[in-house]
């Protein structure tokens, strides 16, 4: 079948695409997006977590089928979307999309999570990374200045195996505290 | 299809002034910002244009005999291009093994452990490979399963490897031992006569899984000279090199390595996993083919840490002296070798932790059992035995009367102590002072679920669940300290190479440096491009991917790569420094008579005096020539532990941390909560000291997670594994996890490049035992297994 969505703002499509396909495989696999991971594929360690039509979901455990025109972002959209979120840009026409590739590290503009997160020494490995960035991002997001026990809360759907959580916890203190220097 | 994967094509990582940084700077990872992005190339991300599929067929039964495999219904299904079975190997060599070549490459004439890989097959689709591994009929004729010590051993046991010929084989009592180390030093027999208490104990450590996040993955690439190129996640490049090109019956030449992203190891990448299947299927097919195992198989294609039965005898005189130590630590090695001998020789020496004693009696085995295979996991030998003789350090205290902490101070070692193999303990060993610093730092305050708006049952054990208010929780502190040892022991040649070049790059002199390190997310590329900058003075330093072009970096394991690679970086820095004087001699020598008379160094891009006098800049020296310096480095030797007496200088270095575990426990629902976790460990020098906290608090979780949740349940009649899932295998999640405090101490071990001390094990080993001596504390339990469950707790096990 063919999957028409709309990927970090722009429109994408899958073709070709089995029945029982995940949204995770699709992006990584079919639209080359890998920034998704795919650490469990069972909804248990939220590595593959994305924002679809602004909920936070596992794409592992939503079918393709299932995206079927509706809005994805994921952690290579995230600084656009923390930039839109701040300036409400407007979106993206078909061929810039088709042409569309994730920025290379250096002088890439990073959402402010994803600064906080280098900056505060959160990653390890870094593949629970983008999961935990699409989670955090969605916290600050809703509740600008979360206590502990709130982003603990918050990002339990996420495991990491490297870190121990205390960088992540500075990470998201850090981020909370410039995203209200910044106000 | 479009794509913007990146096509097999590993990140080189450059670091630029923004990240500048010398030895002791906090300085940020290369490729943090890659990672925040999603861009950084992990194995499974990997892609290529024409790539197929591969999968593995498990076996579903633990020990059997295969009577027939049929794979011509797999083989007839639309997309698959090959099916491969025992009989498809191209070569002789048909096994493999780090020590021990043991492991079949695919099953040969019988299974020996659940989940043994059977036939590998590729095809054009995941889904297509995994419908065609199902369709292989493979018939088995069931064994009786070995699994513990008594069915291993008994006479007429089955043998697991019948007709071994290992050079460990000659010398254990049963076929079914694969290693035995036995250590005596003094006569404890003797010694126990002047013991005042003696006190013993019988502990279970579970078996525990690495459970890194990225799973085994890789993609094997046909090469035009009919050999292969593989980009792997793995701990060490040459090692799986050597053993994957014997079965494929090529060259090491022609067998291409190169590190992809690596999502977490932690021991577990030390065996290979799917190296070998992929490049068998891809040169069989003459195309690309990539192999992701999913979680399930993740859980049967590494081995795990190996469970151990320990059982210790401590005696201690009135005044709080230890007279003596026996102990017999069991350790189940499951159907494979692996790294069982070296765990063993580990367990052995460091079996009565970081204390003097004179009289020990100590033995180490591990068995071949038709359990997981087990071998390397973070901590290697030294955690099960630490979690038995801190409990036991407690049970003497609790007899004596004495306080813990006081009492482990009095029997702690220190620099000049002999440890039972008759090591002198030749640098720093601050087991009292940990235990000091650990002791000191403030409590957490009580009741902090209690708030003016109510509890707030997020602090309370059981957490969200909202199963207590606070009524029926108690309290409990505990302690504990561990002595790791950093580095390969017992003779092993644990060299490392680096390549380091120097060059000038638009006008910028930049450091370029090569080797085969596999970065698995510690951080070595970090403190590479720090001590590159640290010797040669300047901001830019480019790490070039790890691959086999440069020679061995041995393994990331052992808390050794900063010692050892980091040493090998240091050193090949030191020769490019003297090349790039020389060619200033050369060039600028007659300008300024300090070319010839001073001390030279180089700094912030220039060649300077020692008395800071500026003679060039870097860019002019080096001006249309680079200099490149590949060098090999070693630390000192160590010996092999006598066969009889486990004698032997066997060690390279050592490191020590200490824990205090504080934790809330609902006596009522056996709920555990760990409110704090501190930590005091001395790290020699901190190269990297966010690095260093990063891999002290992530150490420290992976201990709090086998004290109180993750255990690897294997069903004791059939040995298959039952919960090979992140749904049943639990590990910490934010929840589960304290604020984890770190005091770090920097005593210089002088034999070591910086002073420095490998970091990242040691904080394993001390966790668990202060969680569970914190749970005791708080319920008057014995507890004397990991993990502690529920049913442990309120008495219903
Ligand atoms: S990969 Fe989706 S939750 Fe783990
Ligand atoms: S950084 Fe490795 S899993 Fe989180």
């Amino acid at each position: 079948m063919r999957v028409s969505l709309t990927v970090n703002g722009r429109p994408q499509q899958a073709d070709d695409v089995w029945e029982g396909e995940s949204l995770l495989y699709v992006l990584r696999e079919r639209l080359g997006l890998p920034g998704a991971k795919n650490a469990c594929e069972q909804g248990e360690c939220g590595s593959c977590t994305v924002r679809l039509d602004g909920e936070l979901v596992c794409s592992c455990l939503v079918a393709a089928g299932q995206a079927e025109g509706r809005e994805v972002v994921t952690v290579e959209g995230l600084a656009d979307h923390a930039e839109r979120r701040r300036t409400a840009a407007p979106g993206v026409g078909l061929d810039e999309a088709r042409d569309w590739r994730p920025v290379p590290g250096d002088g890439t503009r990073l959402a402010p999570v994803q600064q906080a997160f280098v900056d505060a020494g959160a990653v390890q490995c870094g593949f629970c990374t983008p999961g935990l960035l699409v989670a955090a991002d969605d916290l600050l997001a809703q509740n600008p200045e979360p206590t502990d026990a709130d982003i603990r809360e918050a990002l339990s759907g996420n495991l990491c195996r490297c870190t121990g959580y205390e960088k992540i916890m500075d990470a998201v203190r850090l981020a909370a505290a410039r995203q209200a220097e910044e106000v | 299809m479009p794509r913007t994967g990146p096509a097999g094509v590993p990140t080189r990582i450059t670091q630029g002034a923004q990240t500048a940084g010398g030895i002791g700077e906090s300085t940020l990872r290369p490729d943090g910002i890659l990672k925040v992005t999603g861009e950084f190339a992990y194995s499974s991300d990997l892609w290529h244009e024409d790539m197929l599929w591969g999968h593995l067929l498990r076996s579903t039964v633990a020990h059997a005999e295969i009577v027939s495999i049929d794979v011509s219904e797999a083989l007839a299904l639309p997309g698959v291009h090959a099916v491969l079975t025992y009989d498809d190997l191209p070569a002789d060599v048909r096994t493999y093994g780090l020590e021990i070549q043991d492991t079949p490459v695919l099953a040969h004439g019988k299974v020996r452990h659940h989940g043994e890989p059977v036939a590998a097959v590729a095809a054009d689709h995941p889904e297509t490979a995994r419908r065609a591994a199902a369709k292989i009929r493979v018939e088995y004729r069931e064994l009786p399963v070995i699994t513990d010590e008594f069915s291993a051993t008994a006479p007429d046991a089955v043998l697991v490897h019948e007709g071994r010929t290992d050079h460990h084989a000659p010398y254990v009592s049963h076929p079914n031992i694969l290693h035995r180390q036995p250590i005596v030093r003094g006569d404890a027999a003797a010694a126990a006569e002047r013991a005042d208490v003696i006190v013993r104990g019988e502990y279970t450590f579970g078996m525990q899984d690495q459970a890194f996040l990225g799973p085994e993955s890789g993609l094997a690439v046909p090469e035009e000279d009919g050999g292969v190129h593989l980009y792997i996640a793995t701990q060490w490049l040459h090692s799986d090199l050597r053993q994957i090109a014997p079965v494929l019956g090529l060259p090491e030449d022609k067998v291409r390595m190169t590190l992809a992203g690596v999502g977490g190891a932690f021991g577990g990448r030390e065996d290979l996993s799917m190296q070998i299947h992929a490049c068998l299927l891809a040169l069989r097919t003459g195309r690309p083919v990539k192999i992701v195992y999913d979680r399930f198989e993740s859980f049967f294609g590494h081995v795990h840490r190996h469970p151990a039965k320990l059982t210790y005898e401590h005696g201690a005189t009135r005044d709080g002296l230890l007279t003596h130590v026996k102990c017999r630590i069991v350790l189940d090695g499951g159907a494979y070798a692996s790294a069982s001998p070296a765990v063993v020789g580990n367990a052995a020496s460091l079996g009565i932790g970081p204390y003097d004693v004179d009289d020990v009696d100590i033995e180490a085995v591990a068995l071949y059992t038709n359990n997981p295979p087990c071998g390397a996991m973070r901590g290697f030998g030294a955690v099960q035995a630490c979690f038995a003789y801190e409990a036991q350090m407690d049970k003497l205290a609790g007899e004596l009367g004495l306080d813990p902490v006081e009492f482990r101070q009095l029997n702690a070692m220190e620099q000049g102590s002999t440890l039972p193999t008759g090591q002198v303990v030749d640098s720093p060993a601050p087991v009292a002072e940990l235990l000091r610093r650990v002791k000191a730092m403030p409590l957490p305050p009580e009741r902090q679920w209690e708030s003016s708006e109510g509890a707030d049952v997020r602090q309370l054990p059981g957490g969200l669940s909202n199963t207590t208010h606070g009524e029926g929780v108690v309290r409990g502190i505990g302690y504990a300290v561990g002595i790791k040892n950093v580095g390969f022991s017992e003779g092993f040649d644990d060299y490392s190479t680096a390549k380091v070049r120097m060059e000038v790059v638009g006008g910028e002199p930049v450091a370029v440096v090569h080797t085969a390190m596999a970065e698995v997310g510690q951080g070595g590329v970090t403190v590479h491009a720090q001590i590159a900058r640290t010797e040669l003075g300047v901001e830019q330093v480019t790490i070039q991917p790890a691959d086999t072009r440069v020679g061995s970096a041995g393994s990331t394991s052992a808390s050794r790569q900063t010692y050892v690679t980091g040493g090998a970086v240091r050193n090949a820095c030191a020769l490019v420094r003297e090349r790039v004087l020389e060619i200033g001699r050369r060039k600028f020598g007659t300008h300024h008579p300090a070319w010839a008379t001073a001390e030279l160094l180089l700094e912030r891009g220039k060649v300077v005096t020692d008395g800071g006098e500026v003679l060039a800049d870097l860019a002019d020296v080096l001006e249309g020539e680079s200099v490149e310096v590949e060098r090999e480095w070693r630390h000192r030797p160590t010996q092999p532990f006598d066969r009889r007496t486990g004698q032997g200088n066997g060690h390279v270095q050592y490191s020590f941390a200490a824990h205090r575990a504080v934790v809330e426990v609902d006596t009522e629902l056996g709920l555990v909560k760990v409110v704090e976790l501190a930590c005091a460990q001395d790290v020699g020098k901190a190269l990297n000291p966010l690095s260093v906290l990063g891999q002290i608090q992530g150490g420290t979780v992976q201990g709090l997670g086998v004290a109180v949740m993750e255990e690897i349940l294997v069903d004791p009649v059939t040995a298959k594994v039952r919960n090979p899932s992140f749904t049943d295998y639990l590990i910490p999640t934010i929840l589960d996890t304290p604020t984890i405090p770190v005091d770090i101490l920097e005593l210089a071990d002088h034999h070591a490049p910086y002073g420095l001390r490998g970091a990242g094990e040691a904080p394993t080993l001390s966790s668990t035992p202060a969680v569970l001596a914190a749970i005791r504390a708080a319920t008057g339990l014995e507890l004397n297994r990991t993990p502690v469950r529920p049913e442990h707790l309120t008495g219903t096990a």
